[in-house]
């Protein structure tokens, strides 16, 4: 049974879905890689981000 | 809307021989599988480890697997479910994501199957455009 933590559970969602997405979304390899760290930033960020809004609002 | 550019026989026919969808059904059926079929190799491992693992930490989360539609939200979460091909067959063969959701990261997991199913769906769809040549 396994209990990640909520921002563990985030960077393992990110991590797997930016790979699919930077291998189906581009042809050719480097600008897979780069579309996957893109795809990975934006889920983590906007994790991060989002946390810190509904942390403030609900001070 | 874009034609595959597939070079054509003067008989009308593909150049390339076999099913043409044969790569969407097995990429559908097992992660990655189109992929190999089609050759590539690399891409098809990365999406294989990816997709099977995510299905596996759902699983290993408590995450449910859908096996019926009682409303529409069921009916959504059993169709992304069904995009993991075999895994889902196999899992509800076993038994496994049976449980009623009693934490959040179960629910969690249950998210992580059904994503898993919509990217192998992605996947597959990859590896048909690559059999007809519409991506390289």
């Amino acid at each position: 049974m396994l209990r990640p933590s909520h921002f563990a559970a985030v960077l393992l969602f990110a991590l797997f879905a930016s790979t699919v997405f930077g291998i189906t979304q581009r042809d050719t390899p480097p600008k897979m890689l780069r579309y996957g760290i893109y795809c990975f930033v934006l889920f983590a960020g906007s994790a991060i981000v989002l946390s810190w809004v509904m942390f403030l609002i609900a001070r | 809307m874009g034609t595959a550019p597939n070079k054509t026989t003067a008989t009308g026919q593909t150049a390339q021989q076999g099913f043409v969808y044969l790569p969407l059904i097995a990429g559908w059926l097992v992660p990655g599988a189109g992929h190999f079929l089609v050759g590539k190799w690399g891409r098809g491992a990365l999406l294989a480890v990816s997709i099977i693992a995510m299905f596996a930490l759902g699983l290993a989360m408590d995450g449910k697997v859908y096996t019926g539609a009682q409303d529409i939200l069921d009916l959504l979460g059993l169709v992304g479910d069904l995009g993991n091909g075999l895994m889902f067959f196999v899992s509800r063969a076993m038994g496994l994501g049976g449980d009623p959701v009693m934490f959040t990261t179960a629910d969690y997991g249950t998210k992580f199957i059904v994503v898993a199913g919509l990217l192998n769906v992605i996947s597959a769809v990859d590896a048909h455009n690559l059999r007809t040549g519409r991506k390289s």
